[in-house]
């Protein structure tokens, strides 16, 4: 590797782009269309966000499909995206994974350069610019949608932003959930949701929405006490972007469990 | 057609080192010092926001003195270097010793090829997991290159604060003494009192998880001088 003195932006997507082009996730669509049917990778499918009184919950379930076939108990589907800010992806799993990983290199990279960190705004409309980047291998089955949620230092609230597939970005008032059991854990939180809860409120309703996912979408992983895998929390507030403890996961799943239980 | 004139290459090299030395003599200088902590750099600047040092990764350092367009734009060819090694490999594969060598051989082409060199002198540190593997790399307006222990001064006056940590510096200095001997140090190099207000101050502390790199506001300044002062 060499070091590159001629002027590039502040974008490490940008610079990659255009000067190491290899190194960014292409996927080349065959002229005759449709996918061979055994190029079908892992899915990633519910994932979540929803507001209360200090910033923003984003969870997720921690399963991943082929098909009809559990492709991994436990992969992690939120990351942090930098100290305010946090990402939760569904969809083809690789695809999501390298997304994310450039969108975290991409905020710190324009941080270091420009000694400033992005507006939300701003990270939220560079995200939905990747998100379009990968259109033609959303058609081809490879979808990413992402929800995006973080923490505006400069309005010193949580906000939460969804995607679609062309990487139209859309704001939510409250709660938002999507992938494959995104719509059952969506009623939930709309049945649910209240605005100024407190955090254990919105960690065990976000818990909650993914429980009822899980019970009425194949895909989704509910609470798994025998391996003890639980959903993957995270909290983001003016005091940075945070792991919920997995003990206090574990607890909140295991009170929800018994409830059920008859 | 016209005959080029021929200048010897020991004459152009020479010449071309009396420029850049009389451009970089002009600018202030910078100390790096190793203490308990990590790595603490200390620069006089009296502006506040074109920055002497800065971040390049998680472990690694940047100091630059001289002509500030030149040496901002190494700084950023240096984020790049970096964040792409660590985005095509991992993050623990970005090590100072191979980007001091790209800077190395950068600004040594430019020394040799363009008709006016880099006016530049830069620092490359990195704090290791122990302070046996601290990294500290002086890169030199023609390429040159060289590692250091201890302390390490680039600028118009390091032969003389070079001289002045010889006797002072020892190893396992506290965070607050390392700034305060940076500060009498280019005190001691222009000769004269230099305001706390202007002093910038950064350091890469071991401890810190994940990106070490942390600069000091003129309020904790103000405080980390008060306390070194207290405890002398």
């Amino acid at each position: 590797m060499e070091i590159t003195l001629t002027g590039h932006g502040a974008s490490f997507y940008d610079f990659v782009h255009v000067e190491h082009g290899y190194l960014l996730p292409r996927f080349h669509v065959p002229e005759s269309g449709a996918a061979p049917s055994f190029a079908q990778p892992p899915h990633g499918t519910t994932i979540l966000a929803l507001k209360y009184l200090d910033g923003v919950v984003i969870a997720a379930d921690r399963q991943a499909t082929e098909g009809y076939q559990v492709a991994s108990r436990h992969i992690e589907k939120v990351y942090k995206a930098d100290e305010y800010s946090a990402i939760a992806i569904a969809g083809a799993a690789g695809p999501c994974i390298e997304m994310v990983k450039l969108f975290q290199v991409e905020l710190e990279h324009y941080e270091k350069l420009e000694g400033e960190v992005l507006a939300l705004e701003g990270k939220a409309n560079k995200l939905a610019q990747m998100v379009r980047q990968n259109l033609p291998a959303a058609f081809q089955g490879l979808v990413v949608i992402p929800i995006f949620a973080g923490y505006d230092l400069r309005k010193s609230e949580g906000r939460i932003f969804k995607y679609d597939i062309t990487g139209g970005r859309y704001e939510e008032g409250d709660y938002y959930s999507t992938g494959s059991g995104g719509k059952d854990a969506r009623n939930t939180l709309k049945k649910f949701f209240r605005p100024g809860m407190t955090r254990e409120q919105a960690v065990r309703l976000g818990l909650e929405a993914l429980l009822d996912a899980s019970e009425e979408d194949v895909a989704t992983g509910g609470p798994d006490p025998v391996r003890g895998i639980y959903p993957s929390v995270k909290i983001v507030a003016q005091t940075g972007t945070n792991d919920l403890p997995e003990d206090e996961i574990r607890q909140m799943c295991e009170a929800l469990l018994s409830e059920r239980r008859r | 057609m016209a005959i080029p004139f021929y200048v010897a290459p020991d004459q152009m090299v020479q010449d071309k080192a009396e420029y850049a030395r009389k451009g970089i003599a002009k600018g202030k200088s910078i100390v790096a010092m190793e203490s308990a902590v990590g790595i603490t750099l200390v620069a006089e600047n009296p502006s506040a926001s074109l920055n002497k040092i800065s971040e390049i990764y998680d472990r690694i350092g940047f100091a630059g003195v001289g002509k500030y367009s030149e040496f901002e734009n190494l700084r950023k060819a240096g984020i790049r270097y970096a964040d792409l090694k660590g985005y095509a490999y991992s993050r623990e594969d970005v090590f100072s010793k191979s980007l001091a060598n790209a800077y190395s051989e950068v600004i040594g082409n430019i020394f040799t090829r363009e008709i006016k060199p880099l006016e530049v002198e830069i620092l490359v540190v990195e704090v290791g997991e122990t302070p046996e593997e601290n990294q500290m790399y002086r890169i030199l307006f023609d390429g040159s290159i060289s590692d250091h222990h201890g302390s390490v001064v680039i600028g118009g006056q390091a032969e003389k604060i070079s001289q002045f940590l010889r006797d002072r510096f020892r190893d396992g200095l506290r965070l607050e003494e390392a700034i305060k001997l940076g500060k009498e140090a280019l005190e001691a190099g222009q000769g004269g009192p230099i305001r706390e207000n202007t002093l910038e101050v950064a350091i890469l502390d071991r401890a810190r998880p994940g990106r070490k790199f942390r600069r000091f506001s003129a309020l904790d300044l103000r405080e980390l001088l008060a306390k070194a002062s207290l405890g002398s």
